[in-house]
Formats: structure tokens, sequence, C-alpha cells
């Protein structure tokens, strides 16, 4: 940290505590907890970048991935449900990832040729309607039960505290998949391909009830331990005479505090992750990596395996992606898959990470705050600055057009922002060394 | 008798949807694959040009339906289209010289230009929000049906209907009449014959007194007009909301590579190709089934292979298998 990273952070701070000062403070800690998240969000891009090289478009497909594992680990456990088609459904999935991996070994140890190609195919389109034989009525059944509340599997009940790391490990297992796949293309095919996979992870959440109830969104997700309910708070008598003793308003006091516990706790997960990183990055293999990065051919003459390497971080990256849309849906409490679009989580991370600058894990983290913050500020302030810029215009359909439309205006700040970076500053405000 | 019907079923259901549908992606893909030859990178704001594009046409329709002008039975639209193509002209000739020149003259890596074409999507997209809004408009005026299901029930006696609606003779003749000028202006003129060979090798290209800077130009006012045509043409099918233009990407995308990046005939096949799996894919099957096979092997269930929400799984495997196996496309051999 130089002296020019600490006035950005200075600055970035105030904007914070300006917001708490003139707006609330209530609204200012909410963007802190999104930033903090979008910080996260943007140290896994910034690996997969950063250090790699490669451009993921598919950062929302981890996100989303992350919180439906809060909904299968967290979720209400739905016995009959579960009864109803449970296994015969896991056993469907499984028969669909071994007829796939049948597919996978068939090419890889055949001899070339028609032979092949025919296996191949057979074992696939067999394979599929042997998956869909079995997963169709199991699916039915689920879906059946109770459909108005439940409708879905259900989960393990389990704090969801427990579901970050689930969910870092379901995004890192879709991203060893798509990294087979598509890790040896074209960089810009990697793009495409990965934009791909992420529209069918969040097809996939919306659709298939069974798992979260679709766009009927699964509301109660528990909260992470060890964060309390205000409700439960207000009615503690200890704190309610903790709150007289200094003159507190309760409720205030109570939503601020779990306010903070969030941000202490996600500040934890940032500190940890940061700390690894920058020590990963000045160790052998960060300086592996970043040779990769910068020069392929002649890494690759060096007798490094390009290929792993990228499947690695590529993985790494995803999974830190994943453990933070966890951490995000087990706040929100709730999973709402209309939510997850490309141009919120992940052309939005993409322009924290290059604004902050790549490669530089302190830059992420400054561009995280930094956007995160005038993405949001815009939601709650906004329609305020758009009523009083157009306070002298007469009352009528243009003005209320443009009362309307003020929070669009945040795409095109940030659209114009991340082309100015990318121009005169292409290494951030917080260049890598 | 059954056998026309389920004929006529299928037609109505599966080939005139994915031929209308497959126009609009061909002439979408046209645009990305001219930008990937010329200009060598993959443009992620197309989706938006094409919504902005769209949009300038909605406003001139307003126009012309507030001055009371109109070429019925044909939609409004199409009187709009040029009016729209010089306003989308003016933007992307702007776009290049503000920001895309400066990494042309620095010879960035395609990469970087991906990432500043996501750029200049999230303007793009602001100014269509800013501008007309963020809901659903629809602009569709003129004749519903060149024919429609009832009429052609009465003539033939059939038990199935065939609807032809306007929007697709529409989207079928503009399709035809745009491949072809280009076509015809990529083959026969000047300016086409050294876009083409710009394309194929530009060093060669700028030796033989090629100017760069003219093939540039020229080719953002083509993807200007093809991107205001095939946005428009879908919006006049379906419906026009801005945020449905940018999950378009995947299908034009997928239809481009699919024919090989780079080559026009690949894109417009490509187009066809994505259409048509698509919808395939994704109909219920049932009824035409149901009237080829005996009646007692009536299928009970839809006969759907994939549920209409996946539709994008379907651009997507079709993007992926050629990627992996089929690099340069499927009409691109040997280069």
């Amino acid at each position: 940290m130089n002296t020019r990273a600490i006035y950005l952070f200075a600055g970035v701070g105030m904007l914070y505590v300006l917001t708490g000062v003139l707006l609330s403070w209530n609204v200012s800690l909410n963007i802190l907890i999104l930033g903090l998240l979008s910080a996260i969000m943007a140290l896994g891009v910034n690996m997969q970048w950063g250090y790699a090289g490669l451009f993921s478009t598919g950062i929302v497909g981890s996100i989303a991935l992350g919180g439906l594992a809060v909904v299968f680990v967290s979720g209400n456990p739905v016995p009959e449900a579960f009864a109803a088609g449970g296994w015969q459904a896991i056993f469907g999935l499984v028969v669909a990832v071994a007829g796939i991996a049948a597919a996978v070994a068939a090419w890889t140890y055949m001899a070339p040729g028609r032979l092949r190609n025919l296996v191949v195919a057979a074992i696939l389109i067999g394979g599929f309607f042997l998956y869909r034989g079995i997963f169709d009525p199991a699916v039915e059944r689920i879906e059946a039960f109770d459909p108005a509340t439940h409708g879905n599997v259900g989960g393990f009940g389990l704090n969801s505290i427990w579901a970050w790391p689930v969910g870092g490990l379901f995004a890192a297992v879709a991203a060893w998949a798509i990294g087979k796949i598509a890790l040896g293309l074209r960089e810009d095919y990697l793009a495409i391909a990965t934009l791909g996979i992420a529209e069918i992870v969040i097809t996939a959440i919306k659709s298939e009830d069974w798992m979260s109830r679709g766009v009927k969104n699964l509301v109660g997700l528990p909260r992470p331990w060890p964060v309390p309910y205000e409700v439960d708070m207000q009615a503690d008598p200890g704190f309610l005479a903790f709150c007289t003793n200094w003159g507190l308003n309760p409720i205030t006091t109570s939503t601020l505090s779990v306010k903070g516990i969030y941000i202490v706790m996600f500040a934890i997960v940032l500190g940890v992750l940061i700390w690894l990183l920058q020590r990963a990055l000045n160790s052998p293999w960060g300086r592996m990596m970043r040779a990769i990065r910068d020069n392929e051919v002649s890494a690759a003459a060096m007798g490094k395996d390009v290929k792993r390497q990228h499947l690695i971080i590529f993985i790494l990256g995803a999974a830190v992606v994943g453990m933070s849309g966890a951490m995000y849906v087990s706040m929100l409490g709730q999973l709402v898959p209309g939510e997850y679009t490309p141009l919120r989580f992940t052309f939005l991370i993409w322009i924290m990470v290059i604004v902050g600058g790549s490669g530089n894990n302190w830059g992420s983290v400054l561009g995280g705050l930094l956007v995160g913050w005038l993405w949001l500020i815009v939601d709650n302030a906004g329609p305020l600055i758009m009523s009083a810029a157009t306070a002298g215009l007469a009352d009528g359909a243009l003005k209320s057009h443009l009362v309307d439309v003020a929070p669009q205006l945040r795409l095109l700040t940030l659209g114009v922002a991340l082309l100015l970076v990318l121009r005169f500053s292409p290494r951030g405000l917080l260049p890598e060394k | 008798m059954d056998l026309l019907n389920a004929l006529v079923a299928f037609l109505n259901f599966v080939f005139i949807p994915a031929a209308s549908y497959g126009a609009q992606l061909a002439v979408g893909a046209l645009g990305v694959t001219l930008i990937f030859g010329i200009l060598r990178f993959s443009n992620f704001a197309w989706g938006d040009t094409m919504a902005f594009g769209t949009m300038v046409v909605i406003l001139f329709t307003w126009l012309f339906q507030s001055l009371g002008v109109s070429i019925a039975p044909l939609p409004t639209a199409l009187l709009a289209l040029p009016f729209s193509i010089v306003v989308t002209s003016v933007l992307l000739l702007g776009t290049d010289q503000v920001v895309y020149r400066f990494y042309r003259k620095q010879r960035a890596k395609p990469i970087i230009l991906v990432i500043v074409s996501a750029g200049v999507m999230f303007v793009m997209n602001g100014l269509v929000r800013i501008i007309i809004g963020t809901e659903e408009q629809n602009f569709a005026d003129g004749g519903r049906f060149l024919i429609s299901a009832g009429d052609f029930k009465a003539w033939t006696g059939l038990a199935e209907g065939l609807a032809i609606k306007g929007t697709t003779a529409v989207t079928m003749v503009t399709a035809l009449l745009t491949m072809v000028a280009l076509f015809w202006f990529l083959q026969k003129t000047r300016t086409g014959k050294s876009m083409r060979a710009f394309s194929d090798n530009e060093d060669l290209a700028l030796l033989s007194g090629i100017n760069p800077d003219r093939v540039v130009q020229v080719t953002w006012v083509i993807a200007a007009a093809l991107a205001v045509i095939a946005g428009t043409l879908y919006g006049l099918d379906k419906s026009f909301r801005p945020f449905i233009y940018f999950s378009l990407l995947l299908p034009i995308f997928a239809a481009a590579v699919v024919g090989g990046l780079g080559s026009p005939m690949g894109a417009v096949a490509g187009g066809f190709v994505v259409a048509f799996s698509e919808i395939v894919v994704t109909y219920a099957w049932k009824k035409v089934i149901t009237y080829v096979v005996p009646q007692s092997w009536a299928p009970d269930s839809l006969m759907q292979l994939l549920s209409t929400d996946y539709k994008f799984a379907v651009s997507f495997s079709i993007l992926i298998i050629v990627l992996l196996f089929m690099p340069n496309g499927l009409f691109n051999k040997g280069k």
C-alpha cells in the first residue's frame, strides 16, 4: 500500500461517511455491505483476468450457483417432497453425468473414425432419453407436493454460513467443466462460451422449480451464524436495557448493529482472501502465473503447463466468486433468480476490476467499493437529484419520463467511466506494480 | 389427409417460424461477421446496437403515424428504416472515431477491443433506456396476416391451419433483399472487393493501396444498416424490449461462429442452422406425430426434447460443438 492507495481508499471512505451523514446511516451501511461483497467478487474476477488474462463473461453464473448452494444447504427440508422423488431425481442426474463421462471416455480412448462418432452420438442420445425417463417423473412428483408453498426438493436446513464454502464448491465444479471445454479456445471465443454457460445456469435456476421454486422465489432462508434478527434483539430485555442506558433508539440500534455484524463478517472474509492472494501473488506460483499471462509461448517453453495452470486459476477465481454469491443470498434470505442479469453481475464486476486496476488485489477492492457505491447510490439518491435538476421544468410527460429513467443514467455513466479508464489509464486507479 | 395435416402443422409451427427467426439471426450474424472480418474483434455491443437502431425506427414510426403517413398494408417501420440507418451510422462512426480508432492504431489485442466493446454496450444500453424507457413497445402496424389460419382451413378443408403473419412475409422479403444487396456489394463493387481483400490479408491489402480508414468506415455503415434491419425485423415479429436484445447476442454469435467468423455466406447459413435447431429441439412434436403414426401409437407426452426456456442451451451447444470440432466453422474449410 502506497500513499496513492491510502488517499484513494480515504476518498472512497469519505463517500460512505458523506452518504451516512447526508442521507442515512442505514443506506450507507447497506451499500457498504454490498460494496464488500462486490469487492470479493472483483477479487475472484481479478484472479482470472489480472493473474492469468482470462476474459470470462460468466461471472453471473458463478454468483447464481453460489446462491443456489444456500438453498440446498440451508433451505427448510421438505421430507415429503424428497421422499416423493428426491432419490430418483438424484439418480437421474447421476445417470446424466455418467452418460457424459462415458461419451468423453469413448471420444478419448477410441480410435478416430466413423465408429467413434457413432458410438459417442449413440451414448449421448441414448443417455439423454434415459436421463429424461428417470428424471422427469421424479421432478413431476416433487413439484406436485404443495406447490403453493413448496414444490421444491428442500434443503438440509443447516446454518447458512456452511453454504459459503459450498457455494464456492458449486461454482468451482461448474468452472472445471466449462474450463475443460472452453479454455483451449481463442480468448474471445472463451468470452462467448462463458456468456452462454451463464445464460444456461440462470435459465436453469429460473425454470427448474424443483430446486429453488424458480421465479416463484425461495424466501425464508436463515441468516448465517452469528447474525441475530432485529425483532429478537428488540424483544431482548438485556438489549433494551443497554439502549435505555445509553439513550439509544432500540429500532435503529438493532438494524445498524445487524448491518455492522455483516460488515465485520464480510470484512474478515475479504481480509483473509487478500492476505492469501497477496501471499500467492508473491510466491513462485504467482510469478509463474504472471509469466504465463505476459507471454504464454515463452512460459510454455520453460516447461510450464499453461493449459493446466489456466484451468486451476479459472476454477479458483470462480470459487471465490461463487462464495460471494452464497454470502449475498444468505444475507438477503431469499433467492431471486430475476435479479441475476449479466449487466449487473458480470459486466459491472468487470468495470470494478478494470477501474480499480487489473492485476492488483487492492485495486479490485477499491473498484468494488467505489463502483458499488456509484451503482447503488443512484437507487437512493438518483430520483432526488433528478427531481432537483428538473425542478425548473413544467410538470408533464418529459419531466416524469426523466425522473423515471434517472436510475438508467448509471449505465451511461459507468460505460463512459470504463471507456475513459481504458483509454487514459488502462492500468486502473491502482496499477499493478 | 393426416399426412397433409401433419405437413401443414409442421410448416405452421416449425418451418415458418424457424425460417423467419433464421432470417433475423442471419442478418444480425452478417453484421457480427463483417465486424470480425474487418475490425477483428467480437463486438459485444452488437445486441445493443440493434436495440438502438430499432429504437430510432420506433421513434420515426411514431412520428410518421402522428403525421398520418402510412404505407399500409406494409408496416410503417419499413419507411422508418432508412432514417434509422442514417442515425445509427452516425452513432457507429462517431463511436469508432472516439473509441475504437485509438485501439486500432495501437494494434491492441482483440480481447482489449472486446472489453472496450463491453463499455460501448453499457453506454448504448443506457442511451436506449434513457430515451425510450424500459417498457415493452409494440410498433407493428400494417396487415396482420398474409394468410390467416381460418381462411386456410376454409380453402383446403384441412383440420390444421397455416398462418403466415404479415411480419413473417416482411421479414423474409426484407432479409432476402438485404442479403442480395450485401453480396452484390461485396462481390461486384470496388469498395466491396477492397473490403474482402482487407479481411483476407490486411498487410497485402495495405500494400496494394487500399485505404484502411475508408474500409473501416464503410464497414461501420454497413454494420449499422444490418443492425437496424435485423433489430427491426425481430422487433416487428416479436416485440421491442431494451434488454431482450442483449440476449440475442448468444444465438447471433453462435450463427456467426457456425458459419465461420468472417465468412458472410457462413453467417447466413449459420443463422438458419441455429434457428432451425432451436425450434426443432424446443417444439412439442405431439401434434405432428399424432397425425403420422397409427392412433394406438399416439404419444401421451408432449414429445418435447427441451422446454422452450432452454432455447439458449441449443445455440450454446451448437457453438461449443462447432468450436471444439470445427474451429473454422462449417463453411470455411482449409483456411
